[in-house]
């Protein structure tokens, strides 16, 4: 498997700390199938945390899951409950969320397969900085390459480290990668979300303050740990710092997982992967934003930027439609799977998305539209925010995103009184079940 | 001090006796399942409040005391503007 490197290679004869902060890809560059000894040959030795927080916060890395919470914060939040347990101290837990549920994203096993020892770097370095015993890296079960990678892995570092390194391989399942049903996994061997608070931070494993992280997010803090804010902060924008790890795919010429610059134009990446002509580009997964062609030609991958279109990056996923295709058909294909993924705990969701799904499938079709899209938005209002997790309000977002970015499309379908020609047409989105084959580079 | 109403959503079953008993403030969805129209308990309403919550069969209603009622603006959990 290839890497695609538009942005050319590292030079590997410089000496880690002098290496040039602009070049990318950073993260994902690092000396294919890695060995532990040619990894920290790479990178240098792993210094130990104790800068790490302030370095964090310098830096202003968010988290990379999908999110976007200011990482330095989410260690704050672990250091600060842990001091508040006192005397009978609980010792924080560290967990770095590989599990990616989303469907259409490939970077976090693109990331656990190519430097697996930089995402266990990242976490030995937080589970230093907040003083914890034990740090897991979860996965999904159906990752089978993942992971080996990480067995080997860890068996190459095995009692390096002062912490405790740890594999949790979880259920597959869209909502058991939540935060939340995450740490109901690791404490009970529940993958089902719970209501928050108490949140992971304050009280999550076995009741400990828990650091949840995403597995990009802990390859970013390794390289904030060794290099420091300032030599991270040298790709990317001011507002947006550091790399992000893009999944682009649909109808693109070259499908991949892609390292661009963090508030870099959509277009450019865009181009990278050979995007043609469009309907409308997904960006930042089944909990994201449509955009436009037009729009997905100005808009820049910064939070502010794509905020302006009520958008996030997200996880990092961009699904290019093609031209002919029909958006609403794609959308009602992604609101079912949606619908199927709950895990059954909440009426609002149990029932809702089902009836969201219903609607978005009568657009597509063509059928009754105007009372169609009524329900739509009724139902997405409805369930939005009424769940433990995130489920409800993820499809909420995705559908109102649809039925505003393809407001003409559905006129269409109205004066039609049925469906367009693109009904029908194969659907280039990935959904479990139906899977669309994508090529590295 | 004010009081603050939250539904447990994993907990519910939508057997609606909160809307029955408080209609001021909970009404039903589509479903069944309550809508918490606003989750700051006005001072007049607490009785009634306490007793839907102790009426709920799966105690899924809770009621918390809050040191000031916040702004009408950041009711949480949200309330749900129906169309």
């Amino acid at each position: 498997m290839t890497y695609p490197s538009p942005n050319g290679l590292l030079d590997r004869s410089q000496p880690a700390a002098r290496r040039d902060p602009s070049a990318l890809p950073r993260l994902t560059h690092t000396p294919a199938a890695t060995s532990f000894a040619s990894h920290e040959r790479f990178w240098g030795p792993l210094p130990n945390g104790r800068a790490l927080v302030e370095q964090t916060r310098r830096s202003g890395l968010r988290g990379r899951g999908g999110a976007g919470f200011p990482t330095a914060l989410k260690l704050d939040a672990v250091l600060a409950a842990a001091a508040a347990s006192g005397r009978r101290r609980r010792r924080p837990i560290v967990v770095a969320n590989g599990t990616e549920g989303e469907p259409a994203s490939a970077k976090d096993r693109t990331l656990l397969e190519q430097a697996p020892h930089l995402v266990l770097d990242g976490m030995v370095e937080a589970a230093a900085a907040v003083g914890a015993g034990r740090a897991i890296v979860c996965v999904k079960a159906d990752g089978a390459a993942v992971i080996a990678s990480l067995e080997q892995a860890l068996a190459e570092r095995r009692s390096r480290d002062e912490v405790s390194l740890e594999l949790s391989i979880v259920p597959a399942g869209y909502v058991a990668g939540e935060e939340s049903a995450l740490v109901n996994w690791l404490s009970s061997g529940v993958p089902a979300p719970t209501i928050t608070p108490p949140r992971p931070a304050d009280r999550g494993v076995e009741g400990r303050p828990t650091l949840v992280d995403n597995v990009e997010t802990m390859a970013n803090l390794a390289l904030i740990g060794r290099f420091g804010a300032d030599w991270w902060r040298g790709v990317g924008s001011g507002a947006d710092p550091g790399s992000i790890l893009l999944t682009i795919s649909g109808a693109v010429a070259a499908p991949g997982v892609y390292e661009v610059g963090n508030g870099s134009p959509l277009r450019d990446a865009l181009t990278l992967a050979g995007a043609g002509r469009t309907a409308g580009v997904l960006v930042g997964g089944y909990f994201g934003t449509w955009l436009t062609a037009e729009q997905a030609g100005r808009a820049g991958l910064g939070r502010e930027s794509l905020a302006r279109f009520g958008g996030s990056v997200g996880c990092g996923v961009v699904i290019v439609l093609p031209e002919h295709s029909c958006p609403l058909e794609e959308s009602a294909r992604v609101a079912r799977w949606l619908s199927r993924q709950s895990a059954g705990q909440c009426g609002p969701c149990v029932n809702g998305l089902p009836a969201i799904a219903g609607a978005m499938e009568d657009l597509a079709r063509g059928r009754d539209v105007a009372q169609a899209e009524r329900h739509a938005h009724r139902w997405a209002d409805m369930a939005d925010g009424r769940g433990a997790c995130k489920l409800p309000d993820g499809t909420a977002r995705f559908v109102r995103s649809a039925l505003r970015t393809f407001a003409p499309h559905l006129e269409r379908h109205r004066l039609l009184g049925g469906p367009c020609d693109g009904l029908g047409s194969e659907s280039v989105l990935h959904l479990p079940g139906r899977e669309v084959s994508l090529r590295w580079g | 001090m004010g009081m603050r109403m939250t539904v447990n959503p994993i907990r519910c079953d939508g057997r609606g006796l909160c809307a029955v008993l408080l209609p001021e403030l909970v009404t039903l969805d589509d479903w069944g399942y309550p809508v918490i129209e606003q989750a700051d308990v006005p001072a007049h309403l607490e009785a009634q409040a306490r007793r839907a919550a102790s009426a709920c069969p799966v105690l899924a209603l809770s009621l918390t005391c809050v040191a000031s009622p916040r702004p009408a603006r950041s009711i949480s959990p949200r309330s749900v503007a129906l169309r």
